[in-house]
């Protein structure tokens, strides 16, 4: 195991799972044997705000925040999201983003109001010191033929992006999804690991 | 929650703090609920063998924890930060009584101000009330520290306070659990009439025990293998503790260390080793400078909030931009970032019962006098309904003051506070504004649970902690029993007849209220009902559905003719309040049922 900690963190709108799915990557890193520290902010993100979760794994890792500008792969649940905190990621480091676009309720138009962008990971590119690989989570979902996917296809993504085992992952995955959903989410997991393999070649 | 390996548990540090006390064998818990503690009772209460219950505000929680304390119980009270200033009546004599079974009383500071209203540190709160203050920086931290924590209060007869903040108690870190010791539950009550009956005579002496006491803790302070040198660079010390360790251990690795578990009584023997050390220490924290002051006291030469912000939390960045002011680190590049990102302010819920009793109060332009709660986000805009919040219980008080004041007033005045609120701190401001005779309503808007925190019982739910039934106490009976002669129940679901109870509240010459009710959206069970959609060729976009802020109602990005916005209603999120439906002028909103039928 390398001493250098390593900086993941998932990003989303309330009530999009980010913290299930920051639960299960840690999960996945005290299995596989590292020190972790996680942290979140609870409390109105339940009330459709801006949901982070900071997950730093390695063999001793102080901070539970991470640092501007040093996270090695960040998972963005939704578009803009992606481009909120694209300045973020590390040079070299990964930002695999859902193309999921989910503008908050807006109502009359207010002098200068920030609009929806139009092409939110277009725009992330100008501050993403790292790889962008979007992710196509709704139409993956329906081809699987569930819409209930995109976590566990975000997951799939990342996987390919840490080092891992991906027997760790989907031992981990057939723990604890419904018995019932078992196949379905192990087959949206590979989906999502392919997904970032096609975006490398 | 948790996952194991090598017998060790990734542990939020409220769940830690929970386990820790369950070790110790503490077999009675009691807490009013408050972001970031809320959830050490609900974790404690799942150990079997002990007791745990919600009480209805900070000050009976510390008052039911004392009197659990007397009969020899190992005692857990917690609550938020501010809470405590609900609770420093009985906590500032009972640090003169002392204990009988251990009492440890958690404070979970919150800064950045995350939830709250203020960010204050408590362990000046420790300090004042004559109590010691543990202050982990981690997990496994805040279950030793709390484990310790009941057999410090008992060797030393005294309360003690676990401070913990928001970055420890919501993250996660690895924790080494041990063994759990049997619960100590007391016999009975034993008398001690010198020490629990705090007239002047019996407290004066107490006074001095007190004292005394605080210079044996500060004994034990200074031995404590948990305020740690660690003693390597002879260059550059700092004296630091909390969560504010880990950030400058990470950015200084090479730097002597006094890392404060006990920041009061303080170790001023180590912290004078240190800066003997030392050619030159500092000492990083957040919020006060607790520990710096504490030094300073003792005439030793440390710098602190001279670089270290005194406001908001600490983490990497801004320990490092201190550190770079202090001339110990590089200053590193500033990153640019995308200037403007749309912004997604937290809403009232999609079905939230608040939203109907909001519109009718803006319908009326009230001012509004507001108190804690979900309902506080009224503030915001769209609705931008809510004018003062303060802290739990004050709607009802300023209310009284301003129209005792007023000489020319603008608007309607009302009140509005939630249940819990309500129970919390709200029954005796309603007792004042009848007993002034005061022509002002009061809105509470009923929900039937504590919401904002996670929906937690309160004595209004029929349920407690343990899951037994108990009586539920009504709020009309409450409203009655203190001699309000005008009370309306609304149905926040139905705008017209709501808008027009609150009008004749309004009306009424006297002091009157509205109980606005039904059931939170999210707890105990989350509202599901048939989903509404519009009708694209219907909506003339007047935006009058946009106005009551429904996180499910969205720019669909079409136009009409006249090129105004068409609204859209993501299904998943509508629970089929209608509410969007009786202000829609053109009948466009109609249930997604429906439509399928219309299409079929």
């Amino acid at each position: 195991m390398n001493g250098k900690t390593t900086n993941v963190m998932i990003v989303g709108v309330g009530g999009q799972g980010v913290v299930l799915a920051s639960n299960i990557l840690c999960a996945v890193v005290v299995e596989a044997g590292y020190d972790v520290k996680k942290s979140e902010i609870h409390g109105m993100s339940q009330r459709g705000g801006v949901v982070t979760s900071d997950i730093r794994f390695g063999s001793e890792v102080l901070s539970p925040l991470i640092a501007h500008g040093t996270v090695d792969v960040m998972l963005a649940f939704e578009a803009a999201e992606a481009m909120r905190f694209a300045h973020e990621v590390t040079p070299g480091g990964m930002l695999i983003s859902s193309t999921t676009r989910l503008a908050p309720p807006k109502g009359p138009t207010r002098k200068g109001q920030v609009e929806y962008p139009a092409m939110p990971l277009k725009e992330a590119e100008e501050f993403c010191r790292g790889r962008i690989i979007p992710i196509d989570t709704d139409s993956i979902s329906r081809e699987l033929g569930n819409p209930r996917l995109a976590n566990t296809i975000l997951l799939g993504a990342l996987s390919a992006g840490l080092e891992v085992e991906e027997t760790v992952w989907t031992a981990m995955i057939r723990k604890m999804v419904p018995p019932k959903t078992i196949d379905l989410n192990l087959a949206a997991f590979q989906r999502g690991r392919e997904s970032v393999a096609l975006a490398e070649a | 929650m948790s996952e194991k390996k090598d017998n060790r548990l990734l542990l939020y540090g409220n769940d830690a703090i929970a386990h820790g006390a369950r070790e110790a064998g503490c077999y009675f818990a009691v807490a009013y609920p408050g972001t970031p503690s809320s959830e050490i009772l609900p974790a404690f209460a799942q150990f079997p063998g002990v007791f745990a219950k919600w009480s209805p505000n900070e000050k009976v929680a510390v008052e039911v924890g004392i009197g659990a304390s007397l009969t020899g119980t190992r005692t857990l009270v917690t609550m938020k930060h501010v809470g405590v200033n609900v609770a420093m009546d009985p906590l500032m004599t009972f640090t003169y009584s002392g204990v009988r079974g251990g009492f440890v009383l958690v404070s979970a500071d919150d800064p950045e101000m995350h939830s709250s209203q203020n960010e204050q540190d408590n362990r000046c709160i420790a300090k004042f009330a004559k109590m010691p203050v543990f202050d982990p920086s981690n997990s496994q931290d805040a279950h030793d520290f709390t484990k310790l924590a009941f057999d410090i209060s008992e060797r030393f007869n005294t309360p003690v306070m676990l401070r913990e903040t928001t970055r420890v108690a919501h993250a996660q870190t690895m924790v080494s659990l041990g063994e759990w010791a049997e619960p100590v539950r007391g016999e009975h009550f034993v008398r001690e009439t010198s020490r629990f009956v705090m007239m002047p005579n019996f407290a004066r002496p107490r006074h001095a025990f007190a004292e005394q006491r605080s210079l044996d803790l500060q004994k034990w302070s200074n031995e404590w293998e948990g305020n740690r040198l660690e003693l390597t660079s002879r260059k550059i010390g700092v004296i630091t503790g909390g969560i504010a360790y880990n950030y400058v251990r990470e950015l200084l690795p090479d730097a002597s260390y006094l890392k404060v578990g006990m920041p009061w009584p303080f170790p001023g023997d180590k912290a004078r080793e240190l800066c003997e050390y030392c050619d030159r220490v500092i000492v990083v924290e957040e919020l006060e400078p607790f520990l710096e002051e504490e030094a300073k006291i003792i005439g030793l030469e440390v710098e602190g909030k001279k670089y270290v912000p005194r406001e908001g939390e600490l983490n990497l960045d801004r320990v490092a931009e201190a550190l770079v002011k202090a001339g110990l680190l590089e200053k590193s590049p500033v990153l640019p970032r995308a200037a403007a990102v749309i912004p997604r302010p937290p809403v009232l819920c999609a079905g939230c019962p608040h939203r109907g009793i909001y519109m009718a109060l803006k319908k009326v332009n009230a001012d509004v006098y507001g108190d804690i709660g979900c309902y506080t986000l009224a503030a915001l805009p769209p609705l931008e309904t809510l004018h003062t919040c303060f802290c739990m219980g004050a709607s009802i008080g300023n209310s009284i003051g301003t129209k005792l004041t007023e000489r020319d007033p603008k608007h309607p005045q009302v009140a509005v506070i939630g249940d819990g609120t309500f129970y919390h701190s709200g029954i005796t401001g309603l007792l004042d504004a009848v007993t002034s005779n005061l022509d002002i309503t009061i809105v509470i808007v009923d929900n039937g649970i504590t919401a904002m925190t996670g929906g937690q019982e309160n004595a209004g739910t029929g349920v407690d902690l343990m899951g037994n039934t108990v009586p539920a106490v009504k709020i009309e009976e409450i409203v009655t029993a203190l001699g309000v002669k005008k009370l309306v129940v609304a149905d926040t679901y139905n705008f017209d007849t709501t808008l027009a109870q609150l009008r004749e509240a309004i009306d009424y010459p006297g002091t009157s209220v509205v109980i606005a009710r039904r059931p939170c959206a999210l707890f105990p069970k989350k509202l599901k009902t048939d989903p509404y959609v519009v009708l694209d060729d219907i909506c003339n976009g007047c935006a009058a559905c946009f106005r009551i802020g429904c996180p499910a109602i969205s720019d669909s990005g079409n136009r009409t003719e006249k090129g105004l916005a068409i609204a859209q209603i993501d299904p998943a999120a509508c629970t089929g309040c209608k509410l969007c439906v009786q202000v829609c002028p053109v009948d466009a909103i109609i249930p997604l049922a429906k439509r399928q039928e219309v299409i079929a």
